[in-house]
């Protein structure tokens, strides 16, 4: 198993997809987190939908809530390039047993699931921070909440690698996954999100959508205040990101990885 | 000398939807020797290899590497080398980095990665994205993947394919010095004419199906006797060849007579009383004889 990591993780860093990744989004995070900034600190108190360590909790969960398609985009390449390649055949010359090889994968990002997470999380916070200081409640670097919802950050990132990984294994074909993935994270899941915020008897639903449980793990969500909005408690929300971890990766075990190679 | 493990196929079938692709074949990979796998295009060649290393699972029948399929050796890597012809690369890895990132699985050093791709003439390229490559660097980068571990047997399929000619040569000596040095090696193959020169034995198969195992000498026993036979009373000649089941076929000034070796031919015409000019026993040609054997329905079934 060490050494399936270890050459997991030797796929990942010898390519140059994910250090590309990582610059798109440390810089779209660093814009993205401006804009939302500017949405609390540019309007009058009256007006601001959130304040204060809300507001700035709310901020910082974008790293979550729009950063989160880079790292499932960089998990997901890690198992469909071996299809697309067909890499796949001498991987499991070398390592026959599927399951340690999926494993092996599914651990293996997280190194570079965890930096995605460092990178993003620095990049909201210098997006979003100056403005916070300067013009709203402030930045609230301060405040143990929003440290903690900071770290948690960086570990869901991480978590968002690995799902990346499992969803890959599920649906091998390189363009459906990314295009899947996508359209889930842009527009199928926001948009989910607020329809069932909508609906009281559906609201708690939302917690349990990927997203959902993220910002749950975060502890703060950018759909909305956190006093109206349901999340879950951290280690159910943690609970719910491995649980769909290890529903794509035992599909995937069971479809794709099942199939003859060839 | 290596101690290397025999290559077993025993009724190995392979069913794809309405189409077997490899239907009940059994034959053995003996050590100490190169054995060309033979079959044109869609024969079964690949789907047999794949099977034999467990990428693929066989509807019945088995294939041992040893004593055990594949997949039960506990490095199944450092015993079979394989190269396989759709077996290719991340086109932004170098060929340096591919062989290093399977080298803790198959245990051995990235100095000894740098080694091999030096030993098959890949040096020069060796911080080079695969991307660049050409097809038969990327033909020498799939055999320093499967020289890796220095393995006892080796499992190359179309090694040829996209070489050039010098690249050719080399790899038959390669394959020369693999079974003197005691290895089994397993080389496939869609033209006889591109590894002759370097198998000892044939497994030819065509359909799925086995049409002919041996020593390459026993492939050409398998041909139609032909002798070229000139004649004054060519007609003469005809008639006896109709008599006794031949064939005959204007060739140039005389006639190819197929089924009648030139002893038979010789000794019908002297007890007939006809005059030869030219008795001449025509050596069949390797290829046609693999081309008659995968052509043919039926073969041996």
């Amino acid at each position: 198993m060490r050494a399936a990591l270890v050459a997991e993780y030797r796929k990942l860093v010898t390519t140059r997809m994910w250090w590309i990744l990582l610059l798109v989004m440390g810089c779209y995070l660093v814009f993205i987190a401006a804009i939302i900034s500017a949405t609390f600190a540019l309007v009058p108190q009256e007006d601001a939908p959130l304040v204060g360590e809300d507001a700035a909790r709310a901020v910082y969960s974008v790293v979550n809530s729009v950063g989160y398609v880079f790292p499932l985009v960089v998990g997901s390449l890690a198992m469909t390039t071996e299809f697309r390649y067909q890499t796949i055949t001498q991987s499991l010359l070398v390592e026959p047993d599927r399951t340690t090889f999926l494993l092996a994968k599914l651990v293996s990002v997280l190194p570079v699931g965890l930096l995605l997470g460092v990178v993003g999380v620095l990049a909201t916070v210098a997006g979003g921070a100056p403005l916070l200081e300067l013009e709203g409640d402030g930045a609230m670097l301060g405040d143990a909440d929003v440290l903690s919802g900071l770290l948690l950050g960086v570990v869901v990132v991480a978590l968002w690698a690995m799902i990346g990984v499992a969803f890959g294994a599920l649906v091998s074909n390189q363009i459906a996954a990314i295009v899947i993935i996508l359209a889930f994270t842009q527009f199928v899941e926001p948009v989910a999100r607020l329809v069932l915020s909508q609906v009281d008897a559906l609201s708690a639903v939302s917690a349990y959508l990927p997203g959902g449980a993220a910002d749950s793990l975060i502890g703060a969500t950018f759909f909305g205040d956190p006093a109206s909005v349901d999340l879950l408690p951290r280690w159910a929300a943690v609970l719910v990101m491995l649980a769909y971890a290890a529903a794509f990766a035992i599909a995937g075990r069971l479809t794709t990885l099942r199939r003859d190679i060839g | 000398m290596i101690s290397a493990p025999t290559l077993v196929v025993e009724g190995l079938t392979k069913q794809f939807g309405p189409l077997r692709a490899v239907d009940d074949l059994s034959f053995e990979v003996r050590p100490g020797a190169v054995t060309g796998f033979l079959g044109p295009n869609g024969a079964g060649k690949t789907t047999t290899l794949r099977m034999l290393l467990g990428l693929t699972r066989a509807t019945a029948g088995r294939a041992l590497v040893g004593d055990r399929p594949y997949v039960e050796h506990e490095r199944p890597a450092r015993v079979v080398g394989a190269a396989l012809e759709a077996s290719s690369f991340h086109p932004g890895r170098t060929g340096l980095a591919h062989l290093q990132v399977f080298a803790p699985q198959v245990g051995v050093s990235k100095a000894r990665c740098a080694e091999v791709l030096e030993a098959v003439g890949m040096g020069h390229a060796a911080k080079q994205r695969v991307g660049k490559y050409s097809m038969g660097m990327r033909q020498r980068l799939g055999l320093a993947t499967a020289l890796l571990t220095d393995p006892p047997v080796i499992v190359l399929d179309e090694p040829t394919n996209g070489l050039d000619p010098e690249g050719i040569v080399w790899i038959r000596g390669l394959l020369r010095t693999f079974a003197a040095e005691g290895r089994t090696v397993l080389v496939s193959s869609h033209l006889l004419r591109e590894v002759e020169a370097s198998v000892d034995d044939v497994v030819v198969i065509a359909h799925g199906r086995l049409r002919h195992a041996s020593p390459l000498a026993g492939l050409r026993a398998q041909a139609t006797p032909a002798t070229y036979v000139e004649s004054p009373r060519l007609d003469a000649v005809t008639a006896l060849a109709a008599d006794r089941g031949w064939t005959v076929a204007p060739d140039g000034a005389g006639l190819l007579v197929e089924g009648g070796t030139a002893a038979e031919i010789g000794g019908g015409a002297h007890a007939a009383g006809i005059e030869l000019h030219q008795l001449v026993s025509r050596d069949a040609d390797l290829e046609s004889i693999f081309l008659e054997l995968t052509r043919t329905e039926g073969g041996q079934r």
